[in-house]
C-alpha cells in the first residue's frame, strides 16, 4: 500500500527529504543563534567598557568613587552592595525555603501540597516592579517605624556586631533591599529543594524511619546528604537571581555611592546603579563606558554563579 | 544477649507502659504479636480483609502469596510504616504486650525501634559502615564510645559481617557488595535490639550465595528475635520458616507449620499456589 503510494507520486520522497533538510537547517540556525547572541552581548559589553577599564585599570574594581564631574569612576560600592545584599538575602531565604520544601515534601497534608506548591511558584511570577513598590510603600515604612529603631536600640549597643545596626532608621537601605530580594528568590530555592527532595528513593527514607527516626532526623541524616549537591545548586540559582535583580532593589536600597558598615545604611548595587545612571550618560562618555564595564562584571559574576548552579543540579534533575 | 554485649540493659524505649524484654526469658512460643480483625485501606481500596494471625515468640513466620496479596502491606502495618502516607489507614487490633499498636497514642518512633524492618533492596545510609550501625542506636540510647564500639561489633558479628568489614569500619557503606549491604542492614536493625524483625523479600535482589548466608542468619537470629519474612521463594519459606501463612487477594487463606503447609495444605487455593498452578 505504502509502496504503491510512493510509486504513484514519484516525486514525494525527494521533496520530503528537501523539506526535512530545510527544517533541520532552520533548527540548527536557531540553536546556534542563541550561542551567538550570548557571545555578542558579552563582547559588546566588554568593548563598550574597555575605555573605562583602560583608563582606571584594576583600580576600577577597588575604588569607591563615582564622580561624573571629575570623571573619576570606581566599582567598589556597587560591587560591595551587590554581593552584600545577595548574600544577606540568601541568609534569610535559605532557611525559609528549606522549611517550605520540608513542609511540602514531608509534612503537609496531601490536599494542601499542590495549592501551596503552586503559590510558591507563582511568587516567582510577580513582576519585580511590584516587589519594588511593595517594598517602598509597605516594607520600608514598617522598617523605619518598628524594626530598625528596635534593632538600633538593642543590638546597636553590642560590641562589634553593634556596628551593623547603626545610623538613622531611614527604612530603605541594604537590609531592606536584601529582605525584598529574599522574598523574590524564595520560590526558586524552595521549588528546587522540593524537587530534589522528591528524588530521594522512598525506601531510603523508610529504612531510616524503620530504625525509629523522626522526620527531622530523616531530613538531616538521609535526605540532605543524598541531595547536598543539588541543594547547593538550588541556592546558587537563587544567588544568581539576587545578583542581577534591578527594579525592586533600586526602589529600596537608597541609591547612595557609599560603603556603610551598618546594614541599615543606604548603598547601591551594580544593576540599580546602571538603571539610574544610564539615561544620564552621553554616548561615548567615560561614564557610559564605566557603566558598560560594570555590566560586564555583573554578567560575568552571575554567569559563573548560574553555570555552577546548572552543573550542580544536572545529575539530580536528569533522573 | 546481655552477656554478649557486655553491658547492663539500657532502659527500653517505652510505648507508654513498662515492658519486659522478651529476649531475657526463654521462648514460650506464645504469640509475640496478635493481629485481630485487621482491615487495611489504600484510600478506598481494601487491601487486607479481616486478618487474624498470631506471630509466635522467637519463631520465624513466613508469608507467601502472589504479588499484591497483602503480605508486604501487613508488614507495613506492624511497624506503622503506612503512617507516612496520607490516605492509608488500618482498622482492627495489633496487640503486643497488651497494647494496641494501632492506637493513635502509640509512639511510632519507639515502636519502630522494637519492630525493625529490612527491605527488599539493601538500603545502606550514605555514611560509614560504623555510623550506619551507630546511627540507629544513638536515636534511642546514650552509649559511651566503648559501649558503642561493642554494640557495633556485636551486631555486625550477629549479622555474620564482622569478619569482612572489621578493617574498614570507617569506609563508606556504599562500597560494600549487595549481599554485604543487606547483612549490614540486618546488623543495623538488630543493633537497636528490637523484639521483632520484619524482612520484606530480603534476598530477592541477591545472588544465591548471599541468599544462603542470609537464610543461615535468619536461623541464627530466631534464638533472640521474633522474625517475619515475606518471600516469593517457596523453597526459602520451607527452609527458613517455622510457620507459614498464605495470603490471597488480601485475605489470610491458611496458616500452619511449614511442614504441614507444604506437604498437606488444608485449602485448595494453598495447594494450587505452592504447586505452581497459579501466582
Amino acid at each position: 500500500m505504502s509502496l504503491a503510494a510512493t510509486a504513484e507520486t514519484g516525486e514525494a520522497p525527494q521533496t520530503r527529504g528537501r523539506g526535512d533538510a530545510i527544517a533541520a537547517a532552520l533548527a540548527v540556525a536557531a540553536g546556534l543563534f542563541v550561542l551567538l547572541l550570548l557571545g555578542a552581548i558579552l563582547v559588546s559589553l566588554l568593548m563598550g567598557g574597555l575605555p573605562a577599564l583602560q583608563q582606571f585599570g584594576s583600580a576600577f574594581l577597588t575604588r569607591a568613587i563615582w564622580n561624573p564631574v571629575t570623571q573619576k569612576f570606581g566599582a567598589a560600592v556597587p560591587i560591595y552592595g551587590t554581593l552584600v545584599t545577595a548574600i544577606l538575602a540568601l541568609v534569610m531565604a535559605v532557611p525559609l525555603s528549606f522549611g517550605i520544601a520540608v513542609y511540602l515534601t514531608e509534612l503537609a497534608p496531601l490536599w494542601l501540597r499542590r495549592p501551596v506548591g503552586i503559590a510558591v511558584e507563582l511568587l516567582a511570577a510577580v513582576p519585580s516592579i511590584i516587589f519594588g513598590m511593595w517594598g517602598f510603600f509597605v516594607i520600608a515604612p514598617l522598617m523605619a517605624q518598628y524594626v530598625q529603631p528596635w534593632c538600633i536600640d538593642t543590638l546597636g549597643d553590642l560590641p562589634v556586631i553593634g556596628d551593623l545596626f547603626q545610623g538613622p532608621p531611614f527604612g530603605t537601605g541594604i537590609f531592606t533591599a536584601a529582605l525584598i530580594l529574599a522574598v523574590m528568590i524564595i520560590p526558586f530555592i524552595a521549588a528546587t529543594m522540593r524537587d530534589v527532595f522528591l528524588t530521594v528513593p522512598p525506601v531510603f527514607k523508610e529504612s531510616a524511619y524503620g530504625v525509629g527516626c523522626t522526620t527531622s532526623e530523616v531530613m538531616r541524616a538521609i535526605v540532605l546528604p543524598y541531595t547536598r549537591v543539588s541543594v547547593v545548586g538550588g541556592i546558587m540559582l537563587g544567588l544568581g537571581r539576587a545578583l542581577g535583580e534591578t527594579m525592586a532593589v533600586t526602589f529600596v536600597i537608597g541609591n547612595t555611592n557609599r560603603i556603610s558598615t551598618s546594614l541599615f545604611g543606604p548603598g547601591n548595587t551594580i544593576a540599580s546603579l546602571i538603571a539610574l545612571e544610564f539615561p544620564e550618560s552621553q554616548a561615548g562618555s567615560l561614564k557610559l563606558s564605566s557603566l558598560l564595564a560594570l555590566g560586564f562584571i555583573l554578567f560575568v559574576i552571575s554567569f559563573v554563579v548560574l553555570a555552577i548552579s546548572r552543573l550542580l543540579l544536572r545529575p539530580r534533575l536528569r533522573a | 544477649m546481655n552477656e554478649t554485649t557486655g553491658q547492663t540493659a539500657a532502659p527500653r524505649p517505652s510505648l507508654g507502659l513498662q515492658l519486659p524484654r522478651s529476649q531475657f526469658e526463654p521462648a514460650t512460643g506464645e504469640p509475640r504479636i496478635a493481629v485481630r480483625n485487621l482491615d487495611f485501606f489504600y484510600g478506598a481500596n481494601r487491601a487486607l480483609k479481616g486478618i487474624n494471625l498470631d506471630l509466635p515468640d522467637r519463631r520465624v513466620m513466613g508469608m507467601i502469596g502472589p504479588s499484591g496479596c497483602g503480605k508486604s502491606t501487613l508488614l507495613r502495618v506492624l511497624n506503622r510504616m503506612y503512617d507516612l502516607y496520607p490516605g492509608q489507614r488500618a482498622t482492627g487490633d495489633v496487640m503486643m504486650d497488651g497494647q494496641n499498636l494501632l492506637a493513635p497514642t502509640t509512639d511510632v518512633n519507639a515502636l519502630r525501634s522494637r519492630i525493625g524492618m529490612v527491605f527488599q533492596k539493601p538500603t545502606p545510609f550514605p555514611m560509614s559502615i560504623y555510623e550506619n550501625i551507630a546511627f540507629g542506636v544513638k536515636l534511642h540510647e546514650k552509649l559511651s564510645k566503648s559501649a558503642m564500639d561493642e554494640r557495633v561489633e556485636w551486631s555486625l558479628t550477629r549479622a555474620a559481617l564482622w569478619g569482612e568489614v572489621r578493617d574498614r569500619l570507617e569506609r563508606s557503606a556504599l562500597g560494600l557488595s549487595g549481599g554485604q549491604q543487606q547483612r549490614l542492614c540486618i546488623a543495623r536493625t538488630i543493633a537497636v535490639r528490637p523484639d521483632v524483625i520484619l524482612l520484606d523479600e530480603p534476598t530477592s535482589a541477591l545472588d544465591p550465595i548471599s541468599t544462603l548466608r542470609i537464610e543461615e542468619l535468619i536461623d541464627e537470629l530466631k534464638q533472640d528475635f521474633t522474625i517475619v519474612i515475606v518471600t516469593h521463594n517457596m523453597q526459602q519459606a520451607a527452609r527458613c520458616a517455622d510457620q507459614v501463612a498464605f495470603f490471597y487477594l488480601g485475605e489470610l487463606i491458611e496458616v500452619g507449620t511449614a511442614a504441614q503447609m507444604f506437604t498437606a495444605p488444608r485449602q485448595r487455593r494453598t495447594q494450587d499456589y505452592i504447586t505452581g498452578r497459579f501466582g
